[in-house]
């Protein structure tokens, strides 16, 4: 009798998390209807006019899809040259040390930093030297905030990847040092490629991450509403046309930023799908 | 005319894992050229140890120390290139772990690949020809060269370790019990390739095994808690041995 009321307890607390993540899709769907009703789907995604003048209202997601994925994607190039040789630091050449375990820690020390104090140390420590290599003028924009926004995944990526790096079989490693090799070759013939799906995924998971950090970009991309022409113009991405917009817009205007919040959802759920899919295959074999 | 140096050496050979416990103590012994030699004792006798002393896996872990002298040809090994030793001292593992991300071709070119050497193509194909036909394996696998190596049986990996190790000429090849994770059938095949393998190569092998230790070796050692107990002919020691140690062991009253 008593297992049966713990199991209903159990199973109605669990049952919880489902009923959340389906009403947050309904109520975006159903708020973002409108816009997609208005503009209709297709051309929604396609229209890079953002324009709230009253009666030509026109909105459009492409520049801050585009201002997400080149974020996102500067961020990830910029985050392997530091992920990596942390995580081969960690996982490899000083794997159970001290050294390595400081390393870790602060690097896992970066993920609990909150994300405006990356945004305020990007603001006013970054941007002016932004301006003065004379990269840009106003020292904001997407290189800006997607330089930031690699610091901020690189724990991300480098702790999942030292796992990963980890659990290459010493029994192969050691293979390969009897046949002579060296340890640079080890790593870049064994370790790299036994290793390699699982790294791979921890990347997918960090471009997870950073497809909506809101905060950093918001403060740093420059908050400009037209299609970005280069990395060093400014722009919005998904996350941050919503947070500058949402508390003045209403009607069709909220609705178009629900509506980029619902696409926005979607990407991420998609890749953070593919990258758990990615890392279960990796551990499996 | 010069006298024939012996191929590899134990002088006062000496491991340790931490200082106060020596894993390996004052090993001496002198290997002959083109035999097999197995290495005998309980767990935790050293017997591993003392074996992966010969191609510097040791020098992998910067807390184990070892001294003496160990000579490959009358030289001194401990004072030479770790990557040169390995080069011309092969070593197969007790777990056949062939590298999974590579063909079965590609495992057996692996020395090659990781040394950075290339080979030309006919020249390459000579070689895993050559190699894979003198550990058995070629037959079987022929016609699969591009296939991974993981999805051979355990005894074919354990043959592609070997044909691995052989690719890159060694004079000595190590054997850290070759056949412990293998069924019977696998481990005959084995032991008889080794019969064939000391032609061409000097086998130094750790085996549990009495009978193995029997059927295919000259030579034997005896270890006991880091000491090299009694070192000499196989047939010998099995009917004879000298010491009381070796004897409770090969009785069985002690392992």
């Amino acid at each position: 009798m008593n297992d049966k009321i713990y199991k209903i307890i159990l199973f109605a607390a669990a049952l919880v998390i489902p009923i959340v993540c389906g009403g947050v899709v309904y109520a975006l769907v159903t708020d973002a209807y409108e816009a997609f009703d208005h503009f209709g789907f297709i051309s929604f995604l396609t229209s890079s006019e953002w324009s709230y003048t009253d009666g030509d209202e026109h909105y459009g997601a492409l520049p801050f899809i585009t201002g997400t994925l080149m974020t996102t994607f500067l961020a990830l190039l910029f985050c392997i040259p530091f992920s990596l040789p942390v995580a081969l630091f960690v996982g490899e050449y000083f794997k159970g040390t001290k050294v390595a375990a400081v390393l870790s820690t602060v690097t896992d020390l970066l993920a609990g930093i909150p994300s405006i104090i990356y945004g305020l140390w990007g603001f006013y420590t970054l941007r002016p030297i932004i301006m003065e290599l004379d990269i840009s003028p106003q020292g904001s924009g997407i290189l800006t905030a997607s330089l930031v926004l690699a610091i901020m995944i690189v724990p991300y990526a480098a702790s999942l990847s030292a796992e990963f790096i980890k659990m290459v079989p010493n029994d192969l490693k050691e293979g390969a040092y009897s046949l002579g090799a060296t340890r640079a070759e080890v790593i870049r013939r064994v370790v790299f490629p036994v290793a390699g799906s699982g790294i791979f995924s921890s990347f997918v998971l960090a471009v997870g991450r950073a497809l909506g950090e809101t905060m950093t970009v918001t403060m740093l991309i420059g908050n400009t509403n037209t299609m970005p022409d280069s990395i060093t113009s400014t722009g919005n991405s998904m996350a941050s046309i919503i947070a500058n917009q949402f508390g003045e817009a209403s009607d069709l205007r909220l609705s178009s930023l629900i509506a980029i919040g619902l696409i926005l959802f979607l990407i991420t759920a998609v890749i953070n799908l593919v990258g758990k899919m990615m890392i279960k295959r990796a551990r499996i074999s | 005319m010069e006298s024939i140096k012996p191929i590899l050496e134990f002088n006062k050979t000496c491991v340790s894992y931490t200082k106060q416990t020596m894993a390996v103590k004052y090993v001496s012994a002198t290997i002959d050229r083109n035999t097999i030699t197995a290495i005998m004792g309980p767990s935790g006798c050293g017997k591993s140890t003392l074996l992966r002393a010969v191609n510097l896996m040791h020098n992998l872990y910067p807390n184990i120390r070892v001294d003496g002298e160990i000579l490959l040809n009358g030289e001194n090994i401990l004072s030479m290139e770790p990557i040169d030793v390995r080069r011309r001292v092969g070593m197969v593992f007790q777990r056949p772990a062939p590298f999974p991300t590579m063909s079965i071709s590609e495992n057996v070119l692996a020395g090659y690949t990781l040394n950075g050497i290339n080979l030309p193509k006919n020249e390459r194909d000579a070689t895993i020809e050559r190699c894979l036909k003198s550990v058995a394996l070629w037959d079987e696998v022929k016609d699969v060269l591009n296939k991974k190596g993981t999805f051979l049986s355990g005894g074919q990996q354990q043959r592609l370790c070997i044909a691995r190790a052989l690719a890159m000429k060694p004079d000595v090849l190590l054997m850290d019990e070759p056949t412990s994770a293998l069924d019977p059938i696998a481990t005959k095949h084995i032991e008889e390739l080794l019969q064939e393998l000391q032609k061409e190569v000097t086998i130094l092998i750790v085996t549990h095994n009495m009978g193995q230790a029997m059927r295919i070796s000259s030579k034997s050692m005896f270890m006991y808690l880091g000491e090299l107990v009694e070192y000499g002919d196989t047939a010998m020691m099995f009917s004879n041995p000298a010491d009381e140690r070796t004897k409770a062991y090969l009785t069985g009253k002690m392992g």
